[in-house]
């Protein structure tokens, strides 16, 4: 048994000290004076490690402050008369969500013919091989042929994906720059939810990028949107739809995608 | 020279010859015997015909069904009734099988006599409705709810999202009045039973009435309410005072304001509530007709229709009510109007009246002859009540896993089908509450349900997009309707079964057919 759970043991059989409460809240006031005397006189590296840690305590302080804020905000705020007509019984349900917005949106796009082959990123900047690939000199061999080429930009590979033997795999994708989400926004609201990738689409700059799943700016991805709920005519879930991706995610270390409606 | 044809391949000529091995099983070998079997009514247990005896072979629903009718002096085919027979053993449906096994075990000899429960159907047949047969456009918004004319099949009222509610002929698939007025959507239609009115409730917390055959609006706005209607139930016809019809309607400002439709005056407003009362339905039990509420504050409410005070408070659920119906509500609805048609409506008032209480006492009879609640809840369970004998329920149906928006009676009092959030339809047998069958197939919530008149089909739409037909009796797909190119919020089935009218968000109003 650790020592701690004896002391514990102790206070179940015999009870604490009678001055505990009091000693207790008399230590509690004590230390904010002990924090303010720290930060005041604490110098070089141990001044360093408490600001730190003072910084994370603030950090959990404003979270506890605005979780309490939120549970003191009367509930049912009244029920703002939403745009679209629901039937009386939808109207006082908040839980209408996004998705649902999100799809009827995309129904009425679909409509508008003209908009079905433009997408957003029209043009994207050319990607040297040389930026692409970098030669990988490990070994004799390797170092002498220089065959072997590392992926520098971020990848997405399947959920089954194993490497191949060290011999044969020409392209190293590294395991740091794989992704398997991404933040897909929709246009017209502005909603946005992280959303599974399923496969590379096309990669404008090379069809052999495609081939690799390389992300870039401007490339297509396909989504899963199950979770959204989204139905087609016939009443079935719309799994897939594609996306185009928009930020430079071997910058940013995130995929940003705008779904193609 | 005639075409010779191929030689029999290789599957072929094994099929056929593993077929012709195999030996054609006999079927199975009826015992000789007799069965002393008699008649009687599966809700009250009254005996139909004397007491007679059949071979055990003969004893199949199609022969019983013959025999019954000739017991009942029904010679001529015309006037024979369908008949639906039950296990007098064990639960469920009739089945020969069954009986013979139990002949057979010795539970059932000649010399005692088989009581065989048996059900008058409905005597005109309803055809599933197959295809969409007008796709009509006209409302600029969603269409929010919809109902038919308790006379005929021919005309639809929809209110929508566009301040308007709409009349629609669906015998040419075309709008015939525009009902212009209200200056917030139209949350609520409803057709007085005696197809003279038509009261349409909005979210301008007003309710107006019209005249359906004209288009045109009976007076001004009935104000009142300081919120927005939910929900709009008429009088029933047989307790109508003669010439002052009312209606009651509910709001979400807790209150449900009784309205005589001539002096456009509030009558009686029923206050009791604490939170927004969701449904409102006018039963006929009692001297004058008993006014049910459903709230958000957890409670069902009744009402003295013609006091207008409180008669029981319903609290068992632990969440919103959203809905509740009542085992009468087709008949109330439509009032003195049934399948045979015009030329079988009484010429006089009396006559209407009479005829309409006799429908509503037969409705009644499934239940003896008092009046079902069912209440469906946002606590994801339905409740059964007998409120003309006690405040508590009869059967708490469990089995949903989200919450229950809409729940009906089947126009016959035997069935109960239930809409929930959980993508399921779900029946229940109406006199105790059993569940029966769990209808799969929608794949997103499903907003409302509608029996077909003679109840052995069932409508219901959803948000995703689809309106389905089911089977009530073996609880299968009948029918898969899309059409649709966003949710279906309201649907509705006519009081003659023709016709299957739905509108939802994508504006437009659609006629299913069969």
């Amino acid at each position: 048994m650790p020592q701690n759970e004896y002391i514990e043991r102790f206070t179940k059989q015999h009870g604490r000290r009678f001055d505990h409460e009091e000693r207790a809240r008399k230590k509690a006031a004590r230390e904010a004076h002990h924090a303010s005397e720290k930060s005041q006189n604490l110098r070089g590296f141990r001044a360093k490690m408490y600001q730190q840690q003072r910084h994370k305590e603030k950090i959990q302080m404003k979270k506890q402050i605005k979780q309490q804020e939120e549970k003191n905000v009367k509930g049912n705020e009244p029920a703002a008369p939403s745009s679209t007509p629901l039937p009386s019984y939808l109207l006082d349900r908040s839980n209408e969500t996004n998705a649902k917005a999100l799809s009827s949106a995309i129904k009425n796009k679909r409509q508008e013919k003209a908009a079905k082959f433009s997408v957003p990123l029209p043009k994207v900047r050319g990607i040297a091989e040389e930026e692409m690939f970098k030669v990988v000199k490990t070994g004799k061999k390797t170092a002498k042929k220089s065959w072997k080429r590392m992926i520098t930009k971020p990848t997405f590979v399947g959920p089954d994906f194993t490497r191949r033997p060290v011999k044969y795999e020409r392209f190293i994708r590294p395991m740091g720059l794989r992704y398997k989400k991404a933040n897909v926004t929709h246009p017209e609201l502005g909603v946005t939810v992280q959303l599974p990738i399923i496969s590379v689409k096309k990669n404008p700059q090379n069809p052999m990028y495609t081939q690799l799943g390389v992300l870039t700016k401007g490339t297509i991805i396909e989504v899963n949107v199950s979770e959204l709920g989204l139905v087609t005519a016939g009443g079935k879930v719309v799994w897939g739809r594609w996306a185009q991706i928009t930020n430079n995610c071997e910058n940013d270390g995130c995929v940003n995608a705008v779904l193609l409606v | 020279m005639a075409t010779v044809l191929p030689p029999p391949s290789k599957r072929q000529k094994t099929s056929e010859a593993t077929r012709a091995r195999e030996q054609v099983a006999a079927p199975a070998a009826v015992p000789e015997g007799l069965q002393r079997i008699q008649f009687r009514d599966a809700d009250t247990g009254e005996p139909h015909g004397p007491v007679v005896t059949v071979s055990l072979a003969d004893l199949d629903p199609k022969n019983l069904s013959l025999l019954l009718n000739s017991l009942l002096g029904h010679t001529d085919p015309t006037e024979r009734l369908p008949y639906r027979f039950y296990n007098p053993i064990g639960e469920g449906e009739f089945n020969q099988d069954e009986v013979i096994k139990a002949y057979v075990q010795g539970k059932v000899t000649t010399e005692l006599q088989l009581d065989i429960p048996c059900r008058a159907e409905a005597v005109f047949k309803v055809k599933a409705v197959t295809r969409c047969s007008a796709s009509i456009s006209g409302h600029g918004e969603s269409i929010l709810t919809t109902a038919f004319s308790p006379g005929s099949s021919s005309r639809l009222a929809t209110g929508s999202g566009d301040n308007t509610a709409r009349i629609w002929d669906c015998d040419t698939g075309t709008p015939m009045h525009t009902l212009k007025g209200h200056t917030g959507w139209v949350l609520a239609v409803a057709w007085s039973p005696d197809d003279g009115i038509l009261a349409t409730g909005s979210m301008d917390n007003t309710v107006r009435l019209w005249d359906p055959k004209t288009g045109t609006p009976l007076g001004g706005a009935l104000k009142g309410h300081t919120k927005w209607i939910t929900s709009i139930c008429w009088e029933p016809y047989h307790l109508r005072e003669t010439g002052r019809p009312r209606l009651a309607s509910a709001s979400r400002d807790f209150t449900v304001r009784i309205w005589d439709a001539v002096s456009k005056h509030t009558d009686m407003a029923l206050t009791g509530h604490k939170a927004s009362v969701s449904c409102v339905k006018w039963g006929g039990a009692g001297e004058g007709g008993t006014i049910y509420t459903a709230s958000h504050d957890r409670t069902v409410k009744l009402w003295d229709a013609r006091k207008g005070t409180l008669l029981h408070t319903l609290s068992s659920h632990a969440h919103w009510v959203n809905h509740l119906a009542l085992s009468t509500d087709h008949v109330l609805r439509t009032g003195f109007h049934d399948h045979k048609g015009k030329k079988e409506i009484p010429d006089t008032v009396e006559g209407k009246r009479a005829k309409a209480l006799e429908r509503y006492k037969a409705a009644t009879l499934p239940a003896h002859g008092v009046e079902r609640l069912v209440t469906a809840s946002d606590d994801c369970t339905i409740y059964l009540w007998e409120p003309s004998k006690s405040t508590k329920p009869l059967a708490r149906l469990i089995g949903h896993q989200k919450q229950v928006n809409h729940v009906t009676f089947s126009p016959d009092g035997t069935t109960i089908a239930s809409a929930g959030f959980d993508n399921h339809v779900k029946l229940w047998n109406a006199a105790d509450g059993k569940y029966l069958h769990t209808l799969r197939g929608h794949v997103g919530a499903v907003y409302m349900v509608a029996f077909s008149p003679d109840s052995r089909l069932l409508v219901s739409g959803s948000k995703d997009t689809t309106l389905k037909a089911w089977e009530v009796r073996t609880g299968k797909l009948a029918e898969n309707l899309p059409g649709h190119k966003d949710q279906v919020f309201a649907v509705d089935w006519s009081p003659d079964g023709e016709r299957v009218g739905s509108g939802g968000q994508d504006k437009a109003v659609r006629i299913w057919r069969h």
